[in-house]
């Protein structure tokens, strides 16, 4: 094997290596009882989809999925974890047990469903997107944290693991994104990162409030309205 | 073939001589990380010299059931250590007698009489733990066919010599995120296929609490020694089985000569005791589960090993 071929074939590895564990990052947003951990775990699906864009940065050659890298590290690995845990409090993350709708292992085994799934819809795109070796992993896997994280979302009653379910989505949606369109413009990526950002403090801001006037962030409770 | 032969019996003779001393070196270790002294490393030797030369007290009311399971705990072990590379990364004598699924019903096989020896004294403690054995057995059945049948899909073989070299050849396979996320779910399956914290704690000593040692309760003198032994053997050849077969073939002898592959010795027993740190590691930086969160484990090692399964057979 020659040396380009070797270089080609150890980063498509390590591409692929960094998207099984950006899928199972997404098992543990939906399943982990802790919210500490839950944090620190989008942190590192975080730090696994800037990898995968500095990987198919140095394979396409392309200047713009560096930048999705850095804005990625500095907005959602330093910036957000900072604003989360700053504007909710510390008592939210304190807690052991999250409450959740369906238990534990059955949502697992929806979530397992779920990917099945998006490998079946992201078949036919995979093929139209040129069935490269970076785009038939990213593309599923991105698209299984997508659904994954609205399905977090759906499945958690606590407002903080539902907001990193929002933000997850988000990161499957880049995940998806980086292999599928290597040039973006750059007011795209901008645009985006900041959007985050916004989401983070809005969330995190309303979350702080929850907490204040309720006591406790368990919006899943939150069901009916108040009549006087 | 001749010198297969003989290959073959020295592996037997490493998995008996050294397993107690892995069981040893963990137990020490473990107390040394909870700054203790702890016992020996050659501890469990001294134990089963004693208790070989103990008197054996075998309840009335039992049947042969009691009196066959040590020695069945005792031989499958070495059945399997023939089936599997422990120094030797080519195949020997016994290798295609049986692939990695039939080196797993044997294992099963000495679980299987565990149990039923558990019940058959009619201790109220035995059947309990027995239960719970089984309890976790069944839910980490699944994620033992989900991952071999991935090594096997991938390496397109199973039977064990084979699917080691794919690892290494090129060495870029060894990144495959399906090998990855499987070495992570196996990790979790020896945790607790072999009782260690968080499922279950080996050196509790409340019956009310114990999973997996209380089905030895009732043995004493000789039937003690070989379920301890046994119990010990089964450790080793899981670890031999993940760290040889799973994670790659490094350490194992190439060539046919006595010199190699007696060299092999010492390199599988310090790539066992490495794995053996990161176990302590675990052991000792986490609290044991409730009965009732052991699914929750078992079903994250589940969940592992399906990502792997996906990212395996669409990776191709």
């Amino acid at each position: 094997m020659s040396e380009p071929d070797l270089l080609f074939s150890f980063l498509s590895k390590l591409n692929a290596l960094a998207g099984g564990v950006f899928l199972l990052s997404a098992f543990g947003l939906v399943a982990i009882r802790q919210m500490l951990t839950c944090l620190r775990l989008y942190v590192f699906q975080s730090l696994l989809l800037a990898i995968s864009a500095l990987i198919l940065g140095y394979h396409y050659g392309s200047i713009h999925l560096f930048v999705v890298a850095g804005l990625t590290i500095i907005s959602k690995v330093l910036i957000i974890p900072w604003l989360l845990r700053h504007t909710v409090g510390y008592e939210s993350y304190a807690k052991r047990e999250i409450s959740q709708v369906i238990n534990i292992p059955a949502s697992l085994l929806i979530a397992l469903g779920i990917t099945i799934l998006s490998y079946y819809i992201a078949g036919p795109l995979v093929t139209a997107a040129g069935a490269g070796v970076f785009e038939s992993i990213n593309l599923p896997i991105g698209l299984a944290s997508l659904i994954l994280g609205a399905f977090t979302v759906t499945v958690r009653r606590e407002a903080v693991p539902q907001v990193l379910g929002i933000l997850a989505m988000e990161n499957g949606a880049f995940f998806a994104g980086v292999s599928i369109a290597p040039t973006l413009p750059f007011i795209a990526e901008l645009a985006a990162a900041f959007a985050v950002l916004i989401i983070a403090l809005v969330m995190g801001l309303l979350t702080m409030k929850i907490s204040k006037t309720l006591g406790k962030t368990a919006v899943g409770e939150l069901i009916a309205l108040k009549e006087d | 073939m001749s010198h297969r032969i003989i290959f073959n019996v020295m592996q037997v003779i490493m998995v008996m001589a050294f397993a107690p001393l892995i069981k040893g070196i963990l137990t020490r270790l473990k107390e040394n990380v909870q700054s203790k002294r702890g016992p020996s490393a050659f501890q469990p030797y001294r134990d089963i010299w004693k208790l070989f030369h103990k008197d054996e007290v075998v309840s009335e009311h039992c049947s042969w059931i009691f009196r066959l399971t040590p020695f069945v705990v005792f031989i499958t072990p070495i059945f399997v250590t023939l089936l599997i590379p422990v120094l030797t990364d080519y195949p020997l004598f016994f290798a295609f007698m049986g692939d990695m699924l039939g080196g797993g019903f044997i294992l099963a096989l000495g679980g299987f009489f565990a149990t039923l020896a558990a019940i058959d004294t009619g201790n109220p403690y035995g059947p309990m733990g027995a239960s719970r054995t089984r309890m976790v057995g069944f839910l980490a059945e699944p994620v033992f066919m989900i991952v071999f049948f991935t090594v096997s899909f991938i390496a397109g073989s199973t039977i064990p010599y084979i699917v080691q070299k794919h690892w290494v050849t090129p060495l870029a396979n060894f990144f495959e995120p399906s090998h990855i996320l499987m070495l992570l779910a196996f990790v979790m399956l020896i945790i607790a296929e072999t009782g260690r914290i968080p499922v279950d704690n080996p050196s509790g000593h409340f019956e009310l609490a114990m999973i997996d040692e209380s089905k030895g309760l009732e043995y004493s003198g000789r039937g003690a020694a070989l379920m301890k032994w046994g119990g010990s053997m089964k450790f080793f050849v899981l670890c031999c089985i993940f760290l040889n077969v799973l994670v790659a073939p490094w350490g194992l002898a190439h060539g046919t000569t006595y010199g190699e592959v007696l060299l092999a010795v010492p390199l599988i027993l310090i790539k066992i005791i490495i794995f053996v740190l990161v176990l302590v590691a675990i052991e000792s930086s986490l609290a044991k589960l409730r009965l009732f969160r052991i699914t929750e484990f078992l079903g994250a090692a589940f969940a592992t090993s399906v990502a792997a399964m996906i990212t395996g057979l669409f990776f191709m």
